[in-house]
C-alpha cells in the first residue's frame, strides 16, 4: 500500500498496538486516580518502573518467575501506593490540587533518583518467559509470541477494570464517590478507605504494565520518565477521568504513532503531541470528556 | 422520661471562618416529626449537615440513641441509622436509577424492599435503567427519598423535599411523608413551605441566625402564626 511493504506496515501496527497497550494501562490508572482523588499522579511513571524492578528483584533475589511476578508486583506496587496515599496524599486532600501534583512529582524524582543512584541509567535485562519465546506465523506476518501476549494481557486487564467500574456495585460506589464523595460517605460508605484503595488500584495497573514491559524494554530507573509524558498526552486527548476514553485513546494513539513511523517517520515522536494540541483546540475536555 | 432519640446541645458549626450555628439545642423524640422553620441562611440546612457529619467542623453535642456523633466520621453516622435526603437531592448522574437506589448500604433491619419502594413510587420502576439525572425534578426527589427508605434508617433528615416542585408532586410527597410518619419513622423536616409542614409535623423549631429562637407544638400554630410571619418574612 502506497509503496510500503505490507510486512513493514503490519509490523508497525503491531508495535503501535504494543505501545498502545502500555499507554492504555497507564492512562487508565491515571484516569481512575484523577477521577477519585483529583490528583494528577506524576509518580505514575516511577511506579511503573517500580513494577518492572519488583519483577526483576523477584527473579534475581528469590527466583520468582514471570507469571508470579505478574500477580505479585502489582500487589507490591499497590501496597506502596496505599502507603503513599495514607502518609502523604490524604494529608493534603483539602489543599489546592496542584499540591498533589507537586507532591507526586517530587516522589517520582526521589524514587527514580534513588534507583538511578544504585543501578545507574543503564538497563537490566529481564528474560522473556520460556512459554512466550519464539514467534508465530499469522499468515500475513510473523508475530513474536510475547508481543502478542502483551496486547492480549493489556486488553483483558483494561476490559476487566472497565467492567468493575461501570458494571459492578463496587464500581457504582466509585462512580458515585467521584461525583459527590461527602454524600456517599454520609450513606455509610467508608470513602477515605475507598480513596486509598483507588490510588492503590490505579498504581497497581502501572505496576502490572511495568512487569509486562520488563522483557521488552530493559528494566531501567528511567523507563517511566519518557513513557509518562506520552501517557499524559494520551490522557489529555481522551479526556480526564473517562475510563473507556483512556483505554480507546491509548490503543488508538499507539497505532497512529506506529502508522506515522511507516508513512512519515520524522513525525512519529511528535504525532501524539500534535494530536493533543489539535484536540485541545477543538474539544478542550478531550475526545471522551464530559466537559463540566 | 427516656432520653430523646436525638438530642442536640449547644451545637456550633463553621464553614471556614463563618460561624454558621451558634449554640443550637433541640430534641427529637422517637416517632416524632419535627420541622425546622426559618429564613434562608438561618442554619436549617447546616443543622442537618452537622448531624450527618457532612459538615464536620462542629462543636457541642449531638447524641443519637445515646451515642455521641460529634467527632465521628460521616460514614459511621450514616451506619448508626440516619438517612439523609439533601436539599440538592444528590442523585448521581453517572449511575442509573437502579444503581442510585441500591447505592446506600443497609444499616439496619426493617428497610423497605425494592418491590415495596416501586409500589410507593411507580414512576421510578419504569425508569430503572435511565441515568439518575435524566429524571424530572419530582422523580429525582422521590428517588432521593426511596434511596434512604431501603436502608433501614429510622431517623430521616429531609431537606426541603418540596422545593421547586409542581403542586401535584408536592402533594404526593406530603402523602409519602405522612405514611412514613404513620409507620413510626422519626423525621426532621426542613421546609420553607410552612403550610405544607403544618399538615405533617408534631412540633416546630424556628431558627434565626444560627440559633433556635422558638419551639412549639403543631397545635399552637394558629396563635404563633403572626410571630412566624415575622420570622419567615412571608
Amino acid at each position: 500500500m502506497f509503496g510500503v511493504p505490507a510486512q513493514a506496515l503490519y509490523g508497525q501496527i503491531l508495535l503501535g498496538l504494543i505501545n498502545g497497550s502500555f499507554y492504555a494501562l497507564l492512562s487508565l490508572g491515571l484516569a481512575v486516580i484523577f477521577g477519585m482523588l483529583n490528583v494528577i499522579n506524576f509518580a505514575h511513571g516511577a511506579l511503573y518502573m517500580l513494577g518492572a524492578f519488583a519483577a526483576w528483584f523477584a527473579l534475581n533475589l528469590f527466583g520468582i518467575d514471570y507469571w508470579w511476578s505478574l500477580l505479585l508486583a502489582p500487589l507490591v506496587v499497590g501496597l506502596v501506593g496505599a502507603v503513599i496515599e495514607r502518609v502523604f496524599l490524604a494529608r493534603i486532600k483539602n489543599l489546592d490540587h496542584l499540591y498533589g501534583l507537586l507532591l507526586t512529582f517530587g516522589l517520582a524524582l526521589i524514587i527514580e533518583g534513588g534507583f538511578r543512584h544504585v543501578y545507574g541509567s543503564s538497563g537490566q535485562a529481564y528474560g522473556t518467559p520460556e512459554e512466550l519465546r519464539g514467534a508465530v506465523n499469522l499468515g500475513f506476518m510473523i508475530m513474536p509470541k510475547y508481543r502478542g501476549w502483551v496486547v492480549i494481557a493489556s486488553l483483558i486487564v483494561c476490559f476487566a477494570t472497565w467492567f468493575i467500574i461501570e458494571k459492578t456495585r463496587l464500581g457504582a460506589y466509585l462512580r458515585a464517590a467521584t461525583e459527590n464523595p461527602k454524600l456517599v460517605q454520609a450513606f455509610g460508605i467508608n470513602v477515605p478507605l475507598m480513596i486509598t484503595l483507588t490510588y492503590a488500584g490505579g498504581v497497581a495497573l502501572a505496576g502490572f504494565a511495568g512487569v509486562l514491559a520488563a522483557p521488552i524494554y530493559q528494566v531501567s530507573p528511567l523507563m517511566g520518565t519518557n513513557l509518562i509524558i506520552v501517557v499524559f498526552a494520551v490522557v489529555v486527548v481522551g479526556g480526564m477521568g473517562s475510563i473507556m476514553g483512556s483505554i480507546v485513546t491509548g490503543y488508538m494513539l499507539g497505532v497512529l504513532e506506529g502508522l506515522t513511523k511507516v508513512f512519515y517517520p520524522q513525525a512519529s515522536s511528535i504525532v501524539i503531541f500534535v494530536i493533543m494540541a489539535v484536540v485541545l483546540l477543538a474539544r478542550p475536555a478531550g475526545l471522551f470528556g464530559r466537559g463540566d | 422520661m427516656a432520653e430523646p432519640l436525638l438530642k442536640i446541645e449547644n451545637l456550633h458549626a463553621y464553614y471556614g471562618e463563618s460561624h454558621a450555628l451558634q449554640g443550637v439545642s433541640l430534641e427529637v423524640n422517637e416517632g416524632e416529626t419535627v420541622t425546622l422553620l426559618g429564613r434562608n441562611g438561618a442554619g436549617k440546612t447546616t443543622t442537618l449537615r452537622s448531624i450527618i457529619g457532612i459538615l464536620d467542623d462542629r462543636r457541642g453535642s449531638i447524641r443519637f440513641r445515646g451515642q455521641e456523633l460529634v467527632g465521628l466520621p460521616s460514614h459511621k453516622i450514616g451506619r448508626a441509622g440516619i438517612g439523609y435526603v439533601p436539599e440538592e437531592r444528590g442523585i448521581f448522574a453517572s449511575l442509573t436509577v437502579d444503581e442510585n437506589l441500591l447505592l446506600p448500604p443497609r444499616v439496619a433491619d426493617g428497610g423497605m424492599s425494592v418491590a415495596e419502594i416501586f409500589e410507593l413510587f411507580p414512576n421510578l420502576e419504569e425508569r430503572r435503567s435511565s441515568p439518575g439525572t435524566k429524571l424530572s425534578g419530582g422523580e429525582q426527589q422521590m428517588l432521593a427519598m426511596a434511596r434512604v427508605l431501603r436502608t433501614g434508617a429510622r431517623l430521616l433528615l429531609l431537606d426541603e423535599p418540596t422545593e421547586g416542585l409542581a403542586p401535584v408532586i408536592v402533594q404526593r410527597i406530603g402523602e409519602v411523608i405522612a405514611m412514613l410518619r404513620g409507620k413510626g419513622f422519626t423525621i426532621i423536616l426542613v421546609e420553607q413551605n410552612f403550610r405544607f409542614a403544618a399538615k405533617l409535623a408534631d412540633r416546630h423549631y424556628v431558627m434565626e441566625d444560627g440559633h433556635v429562637v422558638d419551639t412549639f407544638p403543631n397545635s399552637a400554630l394558629e396563635e404563633k402564626s403572626e410571630a412566624l410571619h415575622k420570622f419567615l418574612g412571608v
